[in-house]
């Protein structure tokens, strides 16, 4: 699998520019100080055009774009990773019952996922968001409990056509019960696209994180790409035309979905032959 | 009481959308404890669906009737529990086509070892691995086998890996559901002597089902021939594969020669036709239409067993008419 997966290119690409942001992101207090990211004690002049001192210019605060930047990958990460982990778990929880028992538990469990699956989804985390306390664990649950359907769908499916294997019956001849054929049996099956599922997850949730952030929703004390823009559009810095201050969260934004996707896109096909064919 | 495994007038009927389909029809067998029964037949004979009926295997639309009793203790009325506990700790299964009944992403050792640690929740992870050792040791596979993933192993090696699993627990009897399908003869040959050799040892009683007479009047004490959902012959092994009472069973040893039988020689008969189809069964005998001994008499009602010499039973009308065409 490993082996595949290094043929990938595209998915080399993504993983090589996640590697590199998950460390930036890591170790961006051992050079960004509280002092840089405040709004009182900024080191710069409010809105200033890149420079030498300032490479990417300064925030309507006055703060480097570069540590604002680097720093909104922590939240972002943060957010995507943890909300794509509450997604993808309702998911195969759901989706590995419903298959797993099917009857009514199936009917009633998949009637549900499909309510979820047709709601739009900003909408709905919207209404989460404002509803619940402003902050980060907010944004992830409002995430979590909108991104789930997609994920239990495909581990229902995958549940299904291990469920009909022989060694299902044999689980259950041994006197293995519900929880032993699922734990020991279906999961080990599913755990390879579930990961998959997982990174094409994460990129959705950072989307929907920086959306949030942007539309006021998350906590506005914490810096993210999302509450960088959304400061940004709170100052006019889009009609003034203050370029620096939109493109790095815009451009970081797209850069690090686009990866997950790449990433997730790879796993596919190394898990699926089917879309290997294709290529 | 002494049975390990008693049926009473067995039913199974399968309910479809096009109505019931009765697979396994009025089946009594008994098999004492140490003995090794064999149950031969066609495709579709109901051999299969009576072995999972013994451990309440069968999907929800089976209807079964009649009793099942686990060294008397009848299976149908267990609770959920206790049925649990009885699967694997009082009669295992050798499932056919091992490839299909391991786990691919799992390691042989943990499969073997999974029956072990579900009945003793109190056994300890390294005592497991022991057992599992000399397991695998009993089945004539190295011990470092265990770490393998079954698509390391071969056909004969894998199927080893199930005879194995199936002694786990120390059962009481084995049901081995066509062990050999899929093997070639010389492996086949191994496994089925492996599979005597323990049974003998470990003092279990053995319920073998194939369609190969031959091989289950080597490693069996008596035998069944079931068709079209009925017993439709049964008695000590060695005779009913030499001399048949049920023209079905002369059927069945025909199709495959003998070795010192000149007669076979020319090549095994076969029998025309297929089994009847369960849910349309034709009047009176089952096996008429197929029967070159069927007379007026064979189509009026469905014979019952009846006995046919010691020991021996038949569900034939023309049994002494089958007997002197010798």
């Amino acid at each position: 699998m490993i082996a595949d997966f290094r043929h990938r290119r595209a998915g080399l690409v993504g993983l090589a520019f996640l590697v590199l942001t998950a460390v930036a992101a890591l170790a961006a207090p051992l050079f960004i100080s509280a002092e840089d990211l405040s709004a009182v004690f900024a080191p710069g002049v409010p809105r200033q055009a890149p420079s030498g001192h300032f490479l990417l210019g300064t925030d309507a605060y006055g703060r480097s774009m570069v540590a604002v930047t680097i720093w909104g990958a922590r939240i972002s990460l943060t957010v995507g990773l943890l909300a794509t982990l509450l997604a993808v778990g309702i998911g195969a929880l759901v989706g590995v019952a419903a298959g797993h028992f099917g009857g009514w538990v199936d009917t009633v469990l998949m009637r549900v996922t499909d309510w979820f699956l047709v709601l739009p989804v900003l909408v709905l985390a919207t209404a989460l968001a404002s509803v619940l306390t402003p902050g980060v664990g907010t944004v992830v649950i409002a995430i979590g409990v909108t991104a789930w359907p997609t994920a239990a769908r495909v581990v229902r499916a995958q549940t299904l056509s291990v469920e009909s294997r022989p060694y299902i019956e044999r689980a259950k001849a041994l006197g293995g019960g519900h929880w032993h054929v699922m734990r020991r049996h279906i999961l080990p099956n599913v755990m390879p696209l579930m990961l998959a599922q997982a990174t094409l997850t994460v990129s959705a949730a950072i989307l929907t994180e920086a959306t949030l952030a942007f539309l006021g929703l998350s906590d506005p004390t914490k810096v993210s790409w999302g509450t960088t823009l959304q400061l940004a559009r709170a100052v006019g810095a889009v009609s003034a035309g203050d370029w620096w201050i939109l493109l790095p969260p815009g451009a970081a934004i797209i850069a690090v979905a686009l990866a997950f996707t790449l990433v997730g896109r790879a796993l596919e096909q190394v898990l699926n032959p089917r879309l290997q064919e294709r290529m | 009481m002494n049975d390990v495994l008693r049926l009473e007038n067995l039913y199974v009927s399968y309910k479809t959308a096009a109505g019931p389909v009765p697979t396994v029809r009025g089946v009594n067998l008994a098999l004492p404890a140490g003995g090794r029964l064999g149950l031969a037949g066609e495709s579709g004979c109901g051999k299969s669906t009576l072995a999972g009926a013994v451990l309440r295997l069968l999907p929800k639309s089976a209807d079964v009737s009649g009793r099942i009793l686990l060294d008397g203790e009848d299976v149908q009325t267990m609770t959920w529990g206790r049925l649990r506990a009885v699967r694997w700790a009082e009669a295992s299964i050798v499932f056919q086509g091992a490839m299909h009944s391991l786990n691919p992403v799992r390691r042989v050792g943990d499969q073997i070892a999974e029956p072990i640690l579900v009945h003793d929740r109190g056994v300890s992870r390294t005592a497991a691995d022991r057992r599992v050792a000399t397991l695998l040791d009993q089945v004539g596979l190295v011990a470092a086998r265990a770490a393998a993933y079954p698509h390391e192993l071969s056909g004969g090696q894998r199927q080893r890996v199930m005879i194995a699993m199936a002694l786990a627990c120390s059962p009481q009897l084995i049901v081995a559901d066509e062990p050999t399908t899929a093997l070639d003869v010389m492996i086949q040959a191994q496994i089925l002597r492996l599979i005597g050799e323990l049974v003998a040892e470990h003092g279990i009683s053995l319920l073998m089902i194939s369609h190969d007479l031959a091989v289950l009047a080597e490693h069996c004490d008596r035998l069944a021939v079931m068709y079209a959902g009925r017993i439709a012959e049964e008695g000590p092994a060695g005779e009913v594969f030499a001399d048949a009472r049920h023209p079905y069973g002369r059927a069945l040893a025909e199709a495959f020669p003998r070795i010192g039988d000149a007669a076979s020689r020319r090549g095994p008969r076969g029998l025309p036709g297929d089994p009847p189809d369960p849910a349309h069964l034709p009047e009176g005998c089952a096996f008429a239409p197929r029967c070159t001994f069927a007379a007026e008499e064979c189509r009026a009602a469905e014979p019952a067993l009846a006995a046919a010499g010691e020991g021996r039973t038949a569900a034939c009308v023309r049994v002494d008419v089958v007997r002197e065409a010798g």
